[in-house]
């Protein structure tokens, strides 16, 4: 046997698979809202910031190929996972009790699949500017700033300002939380990385660090619709 | 028929090593043709299994469990001994030797025993090997505690579980062998009987319990291990399955049955609630290292536990065995509970029980640390009974537990039918009329890892036979028995279940010849197991079918063993006419009523050959001979 | 106190099985779950029917035997209890209980709530022992062991193989139980010559036999009888990843020399 088919073929080494790639992504959507929160530093910062990041291929190609794989493996291994589950117990209980299980644990692939959908959505209302998917009838890709840069920030303006779209994002911000806050601690266990020592502290972790995403990337829609950034 | 146990000459020290020296060996290359069929997988069953499969034997192993781990010497909880000395307290293999000679109530062989007592410290090195995780000090080396009947620190545990952790130790190194080919292993799988050929066991016919398919396996020996028979008694500390088939089978083959009359009662058992018992739990007897035995002085005395003062209690074992006390060895402690009981002093529901109280160790060593050494055991107390013994005393009341008799075996473990060797509590080798608490790992693994692989290549070196094959015709026949008595149960549909035969059984068996026995008594019970055995095979009602899993038919075979069984168990009682050790008859005891033996007619084992049904079994005697020790009163005072 | 029981029957392993109603009768509170089946059968069987098999051997909670799911948990869902230790106090006159057979496509059911858990078995055959010929062992106390380390081998240790975790899982997984073995023995410095290969074959023989993967829900800890820690599951999971970046997958077996 050899490594690529443990890592790939073994039950344990989809899980690495999955918490590795579990790992990275969180890590993303941490810097992703650090990125996102410069709306409320006012036109000129997020600007400044997205024309960085369009301007500088040798970073960006790279991190969307590498976000791209991530979300592969992570989806890959997700799907085969809960195939197996599912062929583990052909004959359901009459009786359905829930013990100890959270509903995060229990709900990680709706929750994901969910979010997947959603970054699809995402990524053509943002990223590839498809004017069709952004409800309102702009042309996102010819909003230009004074300094003929794309303005990012009227983008998210004028975007979150359809209530259909803010409310979308803010359940699918609301599941990925939810998701991440089983995620986060779960992927230290299945890299052997908790004990009873310290596996509540990291529970908690993931618990806060779920909740400040979700307040954080919640900020802008809610903001917006509220009139607190024009 | 002379029975000859053949013991090796020479010193007690030296009879082991000369029995290794002048024993035939097989070739290492010769091995693989030898076929050894193990009956059981208990400590005893899957440490031989596993040791005989390394020396390079074929081996195929059966169990009625559905795995090899769930023999009942998983439920063993205080302790193994060893004379290792580790404590340096003074113990050596010649006083682990002569307390459990002293123990037996000098009703074993010496040979054996010594035997035993020199390779119980290997036993400890070997399970540590394995893995099993005995408790241990903070410099990392093996802990030990004392033990009832003995004076020395020389029993090693793992928390309460050590019967548990041991019988994983073997059956890992059991499934090393499945693992790699070695063992053919059959669960769910009972023997049903055994198949002679030209007078040696040469193969067992068993019944798939799965799929009811009653099939044969032939080998060049059969190893019983199929555990005692304590179950006869219907509420003992057995597991259910538990029983007496394999060995009772092979008896009606011709394998003799020593000392069936010599039944353990264990003093800590949880005590009865109702007649929906299935079963009684022990509690380990290692509780009485901390806990006080005692009942209210006055007869009749309903008053809680915590109100009756210091003064009006009786701590019984300490009053009259000051020595010992609460670690007196188990026959006296149970019946002195049973005294009390009689006396009208028992307490809780029928007045069956007595206390055995922590609040003193508590008082002087902390509820935690007491929590550490018992906490499993006050948890279990509390599942079965509802009460918190850390605040109020725990009840406690002697239950079968352990049976010293079994299938005769000489030296060489192998019974009167050659080729049969039985081993683990199935024999009646080395506990004479009373076990010692925490002996019984050490015997069916002493067994099993050390005197069954030696023995058993003696026989396959010193006996040319022919192979046999499992389409022969004794096979055959064998199977048509077994197939024909299967379907009887089916055909009786009679009123009664086998349950309530069983039940009555077990009454009757503990009414007259359980703590304690009398002439009389013994003769009502020679009289009405007949009666109920007639009922039985008239009126027992199994419903269901022999080609598929049905639990109440296996249940069926194994009573009407009991009922055979149970007659020679009472024969065995009524003509030793001798109180010793387990067996206690009321007739036979001194003034301050402790056992009285008598030496001079009843030293020996009784061994009983089957004559044929509805004929009485013959009485064959093995002198007992002592070289070494002479035998004297025991005295735990 | 009485009680409707809702009980799965099963003929074999080939045929459908489907819930029966019984009533139970005359059940006193210090009666064992199964000393309530008990009694449940011998009606049953009095009245022609045939009992309802299911598996049970000490009924003292640690041969590991019994194997009911009761009203939804495996072994009834109170704390470090086997089923053959649940007592009716529990319970409650007119309560309504349903009895399945452990449910995994592992366990394949044999007859109404009898299950055949041979693949754990087959699991510590791959690999759950320490490669010790009976007579090699050295004295036991050349070795000292920490007591910590052998206390939490002990922990794991204490799993008596009744497949709860499997059962509770809502994957199936057998992860507890393997965990359970793996570290026991990778914690002892008896075991520690063995633990890559350990690791490695005993996942590969649980990933064989058909359970399901660890969603780390937590619930396999809940209902275990010995309640053993899902912290060994890190640990599992820790010397599986140590053994592949090791590379001891690529040891090849040599031939001894002569």
């Amino acid at each position: 046997m050899n490594l690529f088919s443990l890592i790939f073929g073994s039950s344990l080494g989809k899980k690495f698979v999955m918490a590795i790639s579990g790992a990275l992504l969180f890590g993303f959507v941490v810097a992703h809202m650090l990125g996102n929160l410069q709306v409320f530093l006012g036109p000129e910062q997020l600007n400044a910031y997205g024309h960085f990041l369009q301007t500088t291929p040798e970073i960006l190609w790279p991190a969307r190929l590498g976000l791209l794989a991530m979300v592969v493996l992570h989806i890959w291994s997700a799907i085969r996972l809960s195939r197996e589950n599912k062929a583990a117990r052909p004959i359901a209980y009459a009786v359905q009790k829930t013990v100890k299980a959270s509903y995060a644990s229990r709900t990680m692939l709706m929750s994901g699949l969910i979010i997947a959908a959603f970054v699809v959505y995402h990524l053509l209302h943002f990223t590839v500017l498809m004017q069709a998917v952004n409800l309102t009838g702009q042309n996102f890709s010819a909003l230009l700033d004074v300094k003929g840069r794309h303005d990012v920030y009227r983008m998210m303006v004028i975007g979150f300002s359809h209530p259909a779209v803010a409310l979308f994002y803010l359940i699918a911000v609301g599941l990925l939380c939810l998701h991440l806050s089983h995620g986060v601690s779960s992927l230290f266990q299945s890299l052997g990385l908790k004990n009873k020592f310290y596996g509540a502290c990291l529970d908690r972790f993931a618990k806060f660090a779920s909740l400040i995403l979700f307040l954080g990337y919640a900020a802008i829609p809610s903001a917006i619709l509220l009139g607190l950034v024009k | 028929m002379k029975l000859d146990a053949k013991i090796p000459s020479g010193p007690l020290e030296r009879k082991w090593e000369r029995y290794q020296l002048e024993m035939k060996l097989v070739n290492p290359a010769n091995k693989r043709k030898f076929d050894v069929i193990v009956v059981g997988s208990g400590l005893a069953g899957a440490s031989a299994a596993a040791s005989l499969a390394e020396l390079g034997y074929k081996v195929k192993c059966f169990c009625f469990q559905d795995s090899p781990r769930r023999a009942h010497s998983i439920a063993a909880q205080g302790g193994i001994n060893a004379a290792k000395n580790y404590q340096n307290d003074g113990d050596s293999v010649y006083r682990l030797f002569y307390d459990t000679i002293k123990g037996g109530d000098f009703r074993a062989r010496e040979g054996n025993v010594y035997r035993l007592a020199q390779v119980s410290a290997g036993i400890i090195d070997q399970c540590v090997a394995q893995g099993v995780p005995f408790a241990r000090e903070y410099g990392g080396l093996l802990a030990n505690r004392s033990f009832g009947g003995a004076q020395v620190s020389r029993t090693f545990y793992a928390r309460g579980q050590t019967g548990q952790q041991l019988l994983l130790g073997a059956y890992q190194a059991l499934s090393r062998q499945i693992g790699l080919g070695n063992v053919k292993m059959f669960p769910r799988t009972e023997m049903l009987d055994l198949v002679l050929i030209d007078g040696h066991a040469k193969g067992i016919v068993v019944r798939d319990l799965v799929t009811g398919e009653i099939s044969s396996h032939a080998g060049d020996a059969v190893v019983l291990a199929t555990g005692g028979y304590g179950n006869v008694f219907y509420l003992s500390t057995n597991a259910r399955g538990c029983n007496v088939t394999a060995t009772y089978r092979a008896f009606k083959r011709g394998a003799v049955f020593a000392n069936p009359c010599y039944t353990q009662i264990h003093p800590t058992c949880i005590p009865v609630s109702g007649d929906h018992q299935s079963k009684l739990t022990l509690m380990s007897e290692s509780l009485r290292n901390d806990g006080r035995v005692w009942v209210p002085k006055k007869r009749d005395d309903k008053r809680p536990s915590q109100e009756i003062p210091e003064t009006e209690r009786d701590y019984y074992l300490e009053r009259k065995y000051p020595s010992y006390g609460n670690l007196a060895p188990r026959d006296i402690s149970s019946r002195a509970a049973k005294e009390a009981c009689d006396d009208g002093r028992g307490v809780g529901p029928g007045g069956l029980g007595v206390y055995l109280d922590f609040a003193d160790a508590i008082k002087r060593v902390s509820e935690p640390v007491i929590r550490e050494r018992y906490g499993n055991l006050f948890d279990m107390y509390e599942k079965i009974t509802g009460e918190n013994a850390y605040q109020t005393p725990m009840r406690i009341y002697p239950a079968v537990h352990y049976t010293m008799g079994g299938l005769w075996v000489d030296y060489n473990l192998m019974s009167n039918v050659p080729g049969l060797f039985v081993i683990g509590e199935a024999n009646f080798s080395d506990h004479g009329a009373n076990r010692l608490g925490a002996s019984a790992l050490m015997q069916g693994l002493a067994d099993g890892y050390f005197i069954l692989p030696y023995t058993i290549s003696n026989y396959f070196a010193s006996n040319k036979q022919t192979k046999a094959k499992a389409d022969q015709t004794e096979f055959k026949k064998v199977e048509a028995e077994v197939s024909v008595r299967t379907n009887k149960f089916l055909a009786i549909e009679g009123k009664r279940t086998v349950t309530s035969f069983h039940r009555e059984l077990g009454k009757l068996l503990w009414d007259k010849c359980g703590m304690a026995r009398d002439e009389a008594g013994l003769k009502e019970a020679l009289q009405k197991i007949p009666a109920l055995r007639e009922e039985f095979w008239r009126n027992v009602k199994v419903t269901g079918g022999s080609g598929s899993l049905n639990q109440d038919l296996e249940q069926a075979g194994r009573v009407a063993d009991y009922l055979e069984f149970a007659e020679l168990l009472c024969l065995d009682a009524l003509i030793r006419r001798e109180s010793c050790g387990g067996h206690f008859r009321t007739e036979f005891q001194t003034e301050e009523g402790e056992a009285l033996r008598d030496d001079a007619n009843f030293s020996f084992v009784s061994a009983w050959e089957f004559q044929g049904t509805d004929q009485p079994p013959m009485l064959h005697k093995e002198p007992l001979v002592y070289e070494e020790l002479k035998m004297s009163q025991r005295s735990y005072k | 106190m009485n009680l409707t029981l809702r009980v799965w029957r099963q003929k074999n392993a080939h045929t459908p099985g489907e819930f029966r109603e019984y009533e139970a009768t005359g059940i006193v509170p210090d009666m064992s779950f199964l000393e309530m089946l008990d009694v449940v059968n011998e009606g049953l069987i009095a009245r022609g029917g045939e009992p309802i098999a299911f598996d049970s051997d000490c009924r003292e909670g640690i041969c590991g035997t019994c194997s009911l799911v009761i009203n939804g948990i495996p072994h009834g869902g109170q704390r470090g209890t086997t089923a053959c230790q649940l007592h009716m106090r529990h319970f409650k006159d007119g309560d309504r209980i349903t009895i399945e057979p452990w449910r995994a496509r592992a366990f394949p059911v044999l007859r109404d709530l009898v299950v055949d858990r041979s693949p754990f078995d087959r699991i510590v055959q791959s690999g759950g022992f320490v490669s010790v010929n009976t007579g090699q062992a050295v004295d036991a106390n050349c070795l000292p062991v920490p007591k910590d380390d052998s206390d939490l081998a002990m922990d794991a240790a204490q799993c008596i193989g009744c497949g709860a975790c499997v059962a509770a899982c809502k994957n199936a997984s057998a992860m507890l139980f393997v965990a359970a073995k793996v570290s026991h023995l990778n914690l002892l410095p008896q075991g520690k010559a063995e633990k890559d290969r350990r690791a490695l074959n005993m996942v590969k023989a649980m990933d064989e036999a058909g359970f399901g993967n660890c969603s780390v829900t937590g619930s396999c800890e809940a209902v275990c009888p010995k309640e053993i820690s899902l912290d060994f599951i890190a640990r599992m999971n820790r010397d599986y990843a140590a053994a592949l970046l090791k590379g001891k997958f690529h040891a090849k077996a040599q031939a001894a020399g002569g």
